[in-house]
């Protein structure tokens, strides 16, 4: 393989990592409230509140419900609004977010949901307030789960950013097409699959490892 | 200490509701240790909740040190849970935290400082006899250590009463004996009211001084422990002084026969 080509994967992985990890990060820092505001506000939540709840599942559902290639091109005007450009990978990051945060606040969602109704209880019986269960209890005794659904957004982040690839984002899955397909050199978008198949392992490893650290239980 | 007065709670679901708490009135006395007996479904469960507001009742007084607990705000009411001590059934631990941390957690709430709050646990802990697992977390333990880090964490705010639901239920005999022993002592020797949900005769006449019956959302009977099992007047208190005379006696038998 050529010295030129080599630079060119370098760079791909580099825009990958940069657009899964800043859109995962932006994903969370949306989706952890969402998330919150979905377990507390739900039948059995500590701040049951049936409208809140159904509004904010709603918009959730829609998003997430809408292939991620069509909300891409849909939300083209709101990513030149925000970065000037629809092209690379800073472009990619906005409907990457967009399509990542419902999916992300329902993950969030569930594993708070976990978390054992008998101590939220009990912090309850020791005079917490909601905000200081959301901060002390939910979040804390969810870590472990809360980081197992980290890892299955990062995987799930990092194939939309490749599916981005088709229509102008940058990283791997733009390589793939460029050389793969428009320019039949098979092998190039084989080994960018296999690059692909590589980080999604890493991300899993190091996750795992990770949780294995944090959990007490 | 705690007074009720004409205390119900309904449950309503869909169509039908249940009545799981009717009419209750009791008073209990500071520094006494208060059994409430009956079997599973009796109401105790709800009755205990409905004493620090985990339960708003339906209708009725809940009266705490001479303060109805129904009329003050939400943050007055997290104020009085600082003294109301509960423990539970399933321990009810931080998983995440290790124990010396879950002891500080009442204190963190209540605003108290970091170093203060650790020097408070640590003695906690030791008054319940578990310091050495200070470092440990909650799955490393035992259900009775699990439940000692309970007492202690509910000891953390200096409560005027300790609310126990089923607190041995899910320990054995030995186990529960040693409890319930630690109960008595922390009782005797902090002054703390003690509040012992149970269906259990054997608890009751362990540590109780008084106890009342619960049957269907009712206290069917109440007075004195001894009093109240020498001379059972209602169905209920037969069938449970009945029952607990033949556990008693199969025991009895079990090892006559080893
Ligand atoms: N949150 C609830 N919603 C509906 N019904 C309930 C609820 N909690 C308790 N009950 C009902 O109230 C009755 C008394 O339950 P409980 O207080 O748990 O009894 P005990 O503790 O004596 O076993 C039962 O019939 C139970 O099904
Ligand atoms: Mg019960």
């Amino acid at each position: 393989m050529s010295r030129q080509m080599i630079e060119i994967l370098t760079n791909g992985i580099v825009e990958t990592l940069y657009m899964t990890i800043v859109s995962t990060i932006f994903a969370y820092l949306f989706g952890i409230p969402l998330g919150v505001i979905l377990c507390i506000t739900d039948k059995k939540g500590i701040c049951h509140n049936k409208i809140i709840n159904l509004l904010v599942g709603m918009t959730v559902n829609i998003i997430r419900s809408i292939p991620f290639l069509i909300l891409l091109v849909a939300i083209l005007p709101l990513t030149r609004l925000l970065v000037g450009t629809t092209i690379g990978s800073t472009a990619t990051i906005v409907p990457l977010v967009i399509a990542a945060t419902p999916f992300v606040a329902r993950m969030v969602e569930s594993s708070l949901k976990e978390v054992d109704m008998g101590v939220i209880e009990a912090a309850k019986a020791m005079g917490s307030s909601s905000f200081q269960i959301i901060w002390k209890v939910l979040l804390p005794e969810a870590k472990p789960s809360l980081l197992v659904g980290c890892t299955i957004s990062l995987a799930t982040i990092l194939s939309y950013s490749a599916m981005a690839g088709f229509v102008g984002g940058g990283g791997l899955g733009a390589i793939a097409i460029n050389y793969g397909y428009y320019r039949y050199q098979a092998d190039i978008m084989w080994i960018t699959v296999i690059l692909l198949v590589g980080i999604v392992q890493l991300f899993q490893e190091i996750g795992l490892r990770f949780v294995r650290k944090v959990d007490k239980r | 200490m705690y007074k009720l007065e004409n205390l119900s709670k309904e449950f309503h679901e869909k169509e039908n509701s249940i009545a799981a708490v009717k009419n209750v009135n009791l008073h209990i006395e500071k520094g006494e240790i208060f059994g409430i007996i009956g079997f599973s479904g009796a109401g105790k469960s709800t009755l205990v909740r409905c004493l620090n507001l985990l339960e708003v009742p339906t209708s009725g007084k809940v009266i705490f040190n001479g303060k109805n607990l129904m009329e003050i705000s939400q943050t007055e009411l997290r104020k009085y849970r600082q003294k109301i001590g509960m423990i539970f059934q399933s321990f009810n631990l931080l998983a995440q935290r290790n124990i010396v941390d879950n002891v500080c957690y009442p204190l963190e709430i209540a605003g108290v400082k970091k170093k203060e709050a650790r020097k408070k646990a640590l003695a906690l802990l030791k008054l319940v006899g578990i310091e050495e697992k200070a470092k440990n977390y909650p799955s490393q333990l035992s259900g009775g250590q699990k439940q000692r880090v309970a007492i202690a964490r509910a000891l953390a705010t200096d409560p005027d009463v300790l609310l126990c639901d089923e607190a041995t239920s899910a320990l054995d005999p030995i186990t529960t004996t040693a409890i319930l022993e630690l109960l008595k002592e922390i009782n005797q020797k902090l002054g703390v009211t003690i509040i012992i949900i149970t269906h259990e005769m054997k608890v009751v006449q362990q540590i109780c001084d008084s106890v009342a019956v619960m049957s269907e959302g009712t206290i069917v009977e109440q007075g004195a422990v001894k009093e109240i099992f020498a001379t059972p007047e209602s169905e209920i208190t037969k069938r449970l002084v009945w029952d607990w005379n033949f556990d008693s006696r199969s025991m009895y038998y079990e090892e006559g026969d080893t």
